[in-house]
């Protein structure tokens, strides 16, 4: 149980920021796993009164406020629209329907979780993050870091022609993954661009760029050698939800998967 | 820290600490419907609805619902009584533990999907477990009173 | 339609039973009403908790409370000096119980990672806390003994302790780590197994599960005007509870009363008391009134799951498959105390091996072992469970050997209906429609068109698998059943029972029963929740005693009040009670036509009476009738990743008279789901030092609704003629066919054997690239 002097729902960001800068004071997203910590925090700061709970399609790019919902993303008919049912896939596993109307997008790329199937979806598309004092950073670049005292404002998916595919093995449905693997490719700079990003594994998702021409015709031979390829450079670990070698296996099977669909499909 | 909501449709202003939840809050004021299943936020029992949603009691702060609606089994206790009868009719309340919860998200889920097929309905509720019936007889009891207010809504 | 113990009635006869009548309770649970234990708690109950071990194996060499104590709000710390040293057991089963007296409220030994060191108790739940960070405990910890296979004999004692008890002679001996130990057998198994043809020898393992019910175990306590303490709890066995207390607490039994309000599942793990003696003893010791609530952490690192088994199997037959003989050994994991070890382990033999009729020999050997894990329990099945698992898995490898399905192997030997079952105690199947289930399980799934499997074309391969089983109704010459019924003004009857509905129904099916006898209707009778100072005695909702024991307990007072209620109208109509018949509304003199109804009755009854107009009869059986079942699984399975999926699960029981067909239906599907849960989900994983890493359900977990597939449910009804309305048992049976089916079905598709539950899909996986490299 997570113990809580102060609950503050600041009218600003710059306030939210200000708060957040002591060393006791926490930002808090969906709030799920509140019971599960063990941490006492003077005051908590509840980012839902700054209008971060919408989704905005612009001109190049779609902006998730940090408040949005797992299940606002899940249904978002600008997300589907570019990238299939793929974004959705990659939250319709999660727990269960009351559980993605709370837990937020934000908290989830925040906590950059290596269970985290939301995390690995985006982080295979063109996505940044508008931190509030850091600006906006590669999705990429943010995976990587340590956990700071900014505030995460957005998720920033660029607009582009890309394929994406998501897919994930659980024990059981609405466990978390057992490993999640997504594959996104398109023309980047003019040359085709295949990105990977394999969480669950069980470290958090990482990413691998590839820039393979691979033919629409390509055997499955091929495809499944590529995936092979990219599957090896991925490090996996073991837990209770299968070892790492099972886990090396599972990857190169969804990769290639989702390559053939991507192929079959055409660019 | 005091907080004003509406409960059921009745105005509250309760007094709450900054960590205080929203479920133990809920039970508090008379809701005993909610129920408490896991402490991580896996089991559905707890179900309430926050604005119109289906959300999870356990893991909301009491004083994040300042200035929202809270709706429990207790505010729909007519619509839930309908739905029981389906549900014992196949005897699928069994310990009824998970009863409140569960019907929390079907009368949301109602509200949410038109027309859902099997497969629609069992993901919309999956967050809601259940460990006496199998599913199978709650499964039957949603299709059956679906049924029944889609015969209401064509003779009205 | 009323019924006596002699008289054989044909269900399509009767008005109420075997009928989907809805539960009395529903209304008040679908609408979320306050019934269940900690809705009823008093607002001033003292918060209690638990400080527990943090290692699987130590000694308490110091406890510091001065600090704790100091916090506000705190009532009382207790630790093992304050708590009598005399041992007990907590597994709710009849005196004297099997089950060794090998526990304390509190010991200076800890046994398992979660043993209880102290027991906090506070006026807030934040009091609570704040003062268990600040008790100060040294341990000295000792080597634990967690391989269940090295337990026996183990130079590191679980129970070196010089007061631990055993009441019966169940083989057991703390100073060789041994809970119990036996043999059984009939005929020479070694001669018969060396003269067979073929001979499946193998071994199978069964993890430990939780049961999983979604309420937590839950007690609060309170002194009442008699100077008596008041124990309402969530619990399958009030009556063991009220002396399991009195033991623990060292006092009289009479001092004791336990209250069974609604209870949010139980499935066994509320047949040991779990969590009653904390808040009794800080009752008894402060006055104060005290209430527990597990966490879901703790209902899964400190309660009582099944036991964890490893089996070793011959199954012996000829070229024709014909069984001609089962060798049974098994090694149960009883963990830190040994609640319920010696019995359930029992039923792994002796509800498996009699599935067949035919073996000329059997023996049935076992050794029940103490380890550091939390201690096992009751869960549905009790050990019939795991040991169905190995033998019907064994029958499936023989099947596979001899190159035969798996159904036709069965229909050769499976046990009928009239046979003697040796492995059963020597009893006769006096209702078996064991060879109709299965039959009709075949047709349902479509068994000739699907086995072995079908590939679907698409990278995915569906296959079907069958297993049997059996459990029994009730433990014969032990299982008690007491029924009241008194006669109230305007002639409504009280139903007063002491068994258990935990959700089952069984409040509504004794009802049932007794309206059907009483010719009347369900809302003539009123019923409720089980209190040791008014209800009459009963050992308790398990061992799939309540429909059959109860039932005929009901069946039996029923007619007791019949003959009472006619002379009573007698008497009121001035005639001879030879003149009259009661209908169930009135009592008639069929000489003149002249009649009292019941209402008239009751009524009077009430004034000017000697003679109350109650009645009550107990009911304890000497045989415990089998109930049979054939389950057949479907399954698809990803040939790449071994990814399986329930596609489809048809099931077909014979418990004698379906006395509810809804609920009966219910519970059986709900039965299913949990051995599925068991086959492919459920297992407690612990680290090397003995911490359960499954202490959530996020990462113990039971099936989702979308993890199931369909199951369907149909009856094949025999009529046990020793049963209430030909019925027998449905509650624990139902669990027993999915984890054997499941592994047949898997085996059937893709040619892997798994003898080591769960079948994760990783274990799916690697047995077929064993296979590719052979």
């Amino acid at each position: 149980m997570i113990t809580i002097d102060n609950y503050v729902k600041p009218a600003t960001l710059e306030e939210a920021y200000k708060l957040n800068q002591a060393r006791s004071s926490r930002v808090t997203g969906g709030m799920m796993w509140m019971r599960l910590g063990k941490a006492h925090v003077k005051t908590l700061i509840d980012l839902s009164g700054l209008g971060l709970d919408q989704i905005h399609d612009e001109d190049n790019v779609i902006k998730i406020g940090a408040m949005c919902t797992l299940r606002q993303v899940e249904e978002c008919e600008a997300l589907k629209e570019l990238f299939g049912d793929g974004i959705a896939e990659s939250i319709r596993h999660i727990v269960g329907v009351q559980f993605r109307n709370q837990a937020t997008i934000g908290g989830s790329i925040y906590g950059r979780f290596g269970f985290s199937d939301v995390l690995t979806a985006f982080l295979a598309l063109d996505t940044f993050v508008e931190l509030y004092d850091g600006g906006i950073v590669r999705l990429s670049d943010f995976v990587d870091r340590a956990p700071d005292k900014d505030i995460l404002l957005s998720i920033i998916v660029r607009k582009g022609k890309r394929k994406f595919r998501y897919d994930s093995i659980r024990r059981t449905k609405t466990d978390f993954p057992v490993i999640a693997c997504a594959v996104v490719t398109g023309i980047v700079h003019g040359q085709e661009t295949w990105y990977f990003s394999v969480g669950a594994r069980p470290m958090k998702a990482a990413l691998i760029e590839k820039k393979w021409e691979i033919p629409a015709d390509a055997s499955e031979e091929m495809i499944a050698g590529y995936a092979k390829e990219v599957a090896s450079e991925f490090t996996y670990g073991s837990n209770m939800r299968g070892s790492a070698e099972y886990r090396r296996h599972l990857t190169e099977v969804l990769l290639r998967r989702e390559m053939t669909s991507i192929l079959a499909e055409g660019r | 820290m005091e907080i004003k909501f509406v409960l059921n449709e009745k105005h509250m202003c309760v007094d709450v600490k900054a960590d205080a939840i929203l479920m133990d809050v809920l039970r508090s004021l008379g809701c005993k419907s909610i129920k408490c299943g896991c402490e991580t936020t896996n089991c559905g029992l707890c179900t309430v609805w926050i604005d119109g949603k289906s959300r999870l009691s356990c893991s909301v702060l009491a004083a994040s619902v300042d200035g929202h609606e809270i709706t429990t089994l207790e505010g729909v206790e007519d619509e839930a009584a309908e739905f029981g009868r389906f549900l014992a009719a196949e005897g699928g309340e069994q310990c009824g533990f998970c009863s409140p919860g569960f019907i929390m998200n079907v009368l949301a889920m109602k509200r949410e999907l038109t027309d859902p097929d099997l497969e629609e309905i069992k993901e919309y509720l999956a967050g809601n477990l259940c460990r006496c019936t199998g599913y199978m007889s709650q499964l039957r009891a949603i299709e059956k009173y679906m049924a029944a207010q889609k015969e209401k809504e064509v003779q009205a | 339609m009323s019924m006596t113990e002699d008289k054989r009635i044909d269900p399509a006869d009767m008005r109420i039973v075997n009928h989907a009548v809805p539960k009395v309770d529903a209304e008040a649970l679908v609408t979320g009403r306050s019934v269940y234990t900690n809705d009823l708690a008093p607002e001033d109950c003292l918060i209690v908790k638990i400080i527990r071990s943090p290692h699987a194996h130590a000694l308490i060499r110091e406890i510091n409370t001065v600090r704790a104590e100091a916090v506000p709000g705190i009532e009382c710390i207790l630790t093992y000096k304050d708590c009598p040293d005399k041992r007990f057991t907590m597994a709710g089963q009849t005196y004297p119980e099997p089950s060794p007296y090998d526990r304390l409220i509190l010991d200076q030994r800890m046994r398992f990672v979660g043993d209880a060191a102290a027991i906090v108790a506070g006026t807030s739940e934040e009091a609570v806390r704040r003062a268990m960070k600040l008790v100060k405990i040294k341990y000295e910890v000792l080597e634990p003994v967690l391989d269940f296979r090295k337990a026996k004999d183990n130079p590191i004692l679980v129970h070196p302790e010089d007061n631990w008890r055993s009441l019966c002679p169940v083989g057991a001996d703390n100073k060789r780590n041994l809970c119990a130990h036996g043999v059984s057998e009939a005929g020479d198994i070694d001669a018969v197994l060396a003269s067979c043809e073929h001979v499946i020898d193998r071994v199978y393992h069964t993890q430990a599960n939780q049961q999983a019910m979604m309420e937590t175990f839950r007690t609060y306590t309170y002194m009442d005007a008699y100077g008596r303490i008041n124990v309402v709890s969530s619990t399958q066995v009030p009556f063991h509870v009220r002396r399991i207390l009195a033991n623990a607490l060292d006092i009289p039994k009479s001092k004791v009363r336990v209250i069974k309000p609604r209870i949010g599942g139980g499935f066994g793990a509320k047949q040991t008391s779990v969590s009653e003696v904390y808040p009794a003893i800080v009752t008894w010791k402060t006055g104060k009134p005290a209430k527990i609530l597990f966490t879901r952490e703790e209902s899964m690192i400190a309660s009582s799951p099944r036991h964890e088994m490893e089996m070793h199997v011959r199954v012996g037959s000829d070229n024709e498959g014909n069984i001609r003989g089962i060798d049974l050994y098994t090694l149960s994991n009883t963990g830190a105390f040994g609640e319920h070890g010696p019995t359930t382990v029992g039923l792994s033999g002796h509800k498996s091996i009699p599935l067949y009729g035919t073996p000329e020999a059997f023996r049935f050997t076992y050794d029940v072992v103490y380890t550091n894990v939390m201690s096992s329990g009751a869960y549905r099945g009790y050990g019939a469970t795991q040991g169905i698992f190995a033998v019907e898995s064994a029958v499936n490898e023989l099947a596979k050997e001899l190159g035969m399905d798996p159904t036709v192997l069965r229909e050769k030997n499976l046990v009928r209906e009239g046979q003697i079952m040796p492995a059963y105690y020597g009893e006769k199947t006096e209702s078996c429609a064991l060879d109709r289930c299965l039959a009709r399980a075949k047709e349902m799934i479509g068994w000739d068109e699907k086995y072995p499997c079908r590939d679907m074309g698409n990278g995915k391969v569906r296959g079907v698998g069958v297993a049997m089983a059996m459990q029994g109704s009730g433990i014969s010459s032990v299982d008690t059943g007491t029924v009241a019924i008194k006669v109230n003004d305007d002639g409504f009857y009280s139903l007063m029972v002491g068994a258990t509905d935990m959700g089952t129904g069984c409040d509504t099916i004794l009802s049932q029963m007794a309206a059907e006898c009483l010719d009347c209707d369900m809302k003539d009778i009123i019923v409720h929740g089980v209190d040791t100072d008014i209800s009459p005695y009963d050992t308790g909702s398990y061992a799939s005693s309540t429909t059959y024991v109860t039932g005929m307990a009901v069946v039996r007072t029923c007619a007791k009040l019949r003959e009472k209620i006619c002379e009573r109208g007698a008497e009121y109509l001035g005639c001879s009670v030879d003149d009259v018949e009661f209908d169930g509304e009135v009592v008639t003199n069929l000489k003149n036509g002249e009649s009292i109804s019941r209402k008239d009755i009751g009524n009077k009854v009430m004034c000017f009476n000697n003679e109350a107009l109650a009645a009550s009869e107990a009911f304890s059986s000497p045989t415990s009738p089998p109930p049979f079942m054939a389950g057949i699984a479907e399954v698809e399975i990803d040939k790449e990743t071994g990814v399986v999926e329930m596609v489809d699960y048809a099931a077909v029981v014979d418990c004698g008279t379906v006395v509810n067909p809804a609920l009966a239906r219910v519970q059986t599907e709900g039965g299913i789901a949990q051995g599925i849960g068991m086959a492919l989900f459920e297992d407690i994983v612990y680290s090397k030092k003995g911490k359960d890493y499954s202490n959530s359900f996020m990462q113990y977990k039971i099936p989702s609704r979308l993890d199931v597939g369909n199951i369907r449910v149909e009856f094949e009804s025999s009529y046990e003629p020793t049963g209430p309305f030909g019925a027998k048992s449905i509650g624990e049976i139902v669990i027993n066919t999915p984890s054997p089916a499941i592994i047949n079905a898997i085996q059937n598709a893709v040619g892997v054997t798994i003898r080591e539950l769960p079948a994760t899909a990783e274990k799916v996986y690697r047995g077929m690239q064993e296979q590719k490299q052979i």
